[in-house]
């Protein structure tokens, strides 16, 4: 169930779940039905203990990151991962609060 | 997520850094990151072009688009990223996730090669994503005004022209607060 769970009820993630900064966590403990997850998968996993990025992952990796997306694809669906999508943003994008937000972020640098 | 003890991934959005070979894209992103600026690719299939095409068989070969990119921790919950976008090549803008989702772009412009920056500039004007014109003066040195880089390009009024120096953190940051400010004040008019 709580794989299920994880991937909001959908048991074919496709690839258009992972964008470059598409933040992916490993779940932690993993579901106690998990498959065992594949050396690659595994060197995934540890990079993973704490959210990050899909682009830092393949260039940690030092893999292409459609390569890497479709490993993903897979740890999501073992339910050994969670995904969590950029901020949405259209070509003009009106969230001023969020604007303000990465505003204020830069001034402090 | 209930029961979960993994801890909480942050909001993520991204800005791109854009414009010819050499003009010093890797530099600002260097300069203004938190981290070390990672390069990662991916390999595109393209249509060939300029191929003679005697069966009307598409020609197809692969290349490969490399891209650097950086981090800035805005918050707790928000995290920046910088994504320099490769000069070399002709293909980078097949990488549709790459404009996708943008808040916007810096294009950086190089007074010694003008023409390097117009594909850049085209590109975000086509899209209607909103960019600001970094001008990276060699040594830091700058021999025109930002108003006869705005004739070079061809620019709309409404596009800021900013004099920078990509080697400097404070210039550099100055350059994406530009673009910041562009941003508000167009989502404050809607």
């Amino acid at each position: 169930m709580r794989p299920f769970a994880l991937t909001g009820g959908r048991t074919r993630p496709s690839r258009a779940d992972f964008t470059l900064i598409t933040t992916v966590t490993a779940v932690d403990p993993p579901p106690e039905r998990a498959p065992r997850p594949q050396p690659e998968q595994a060197r995934i996993l540890r990079r993973c203990v704490r959210p990050l990025a899909v682009a830092e992952l393949a260039a940690l990796l030092d893999l292409p990151v459609s390569v890497v997306v479709i490993m993903l694809c897979d740890l999501l669906e073992a339910g050994l991962i969670t995904a969590r999508p950029p901020h949405p943003v259209s070509t003009r994008t009106t969230d001023l609060d969020l604007l303000q937000k990465v505003r204020d972020g830069l001034g402090r640098l | 997520m209930a029961g979960s003890e993994t801890p909480a991934a942050p909001d993520t959005v991204k800005i791109l850094i854009a414009g010819g070979f050499g003009v010093g894209k890797t530099t600002m992103v260097g300069s203004v990151s938190e981290i070390m600026p990672l390069r990662t690719e991916e390999s595109l299939t393209v249509a060939g072009l300029g191929v003679d095409d005697l069966a009307g068989i598409e020609q197809k070969r692969a290349t490969t688009v490399a891209l650097d990119f950086g981090r800035i921790t805005i918050n707790d919950h928000l995290v920046l990223y910088l994504f320099g976008t490769p000069g070399q090549q002709r293909f980078w803008f097949m990488w549709n996730d790459l404009a996708v989702g943008a808040l916007g772009a810096v294009v950086l412009f190089d007074v010694r090669r003008p023409d390097s920056s117009f594909a850049a500039v085209d590109f975000f004007e086509r899209r209607g994503i909103p960019f600001v014109v970094g001008v990276n003066g060699f040594d830091g040195k700058h021999p025109y005004p930002a108003e006869d880089i705005r004739d070079a390009l061809a620019l709309p009024a409404d596009v800021p022209v900013v004099l920078c120096d990509a080697r400097d953190r404070e210039s550099s940051k100055d350059v994406l607060i530009a673009l910041l400010d562009l941003l508000i004040a167009s989502a404050a008019r809607s």
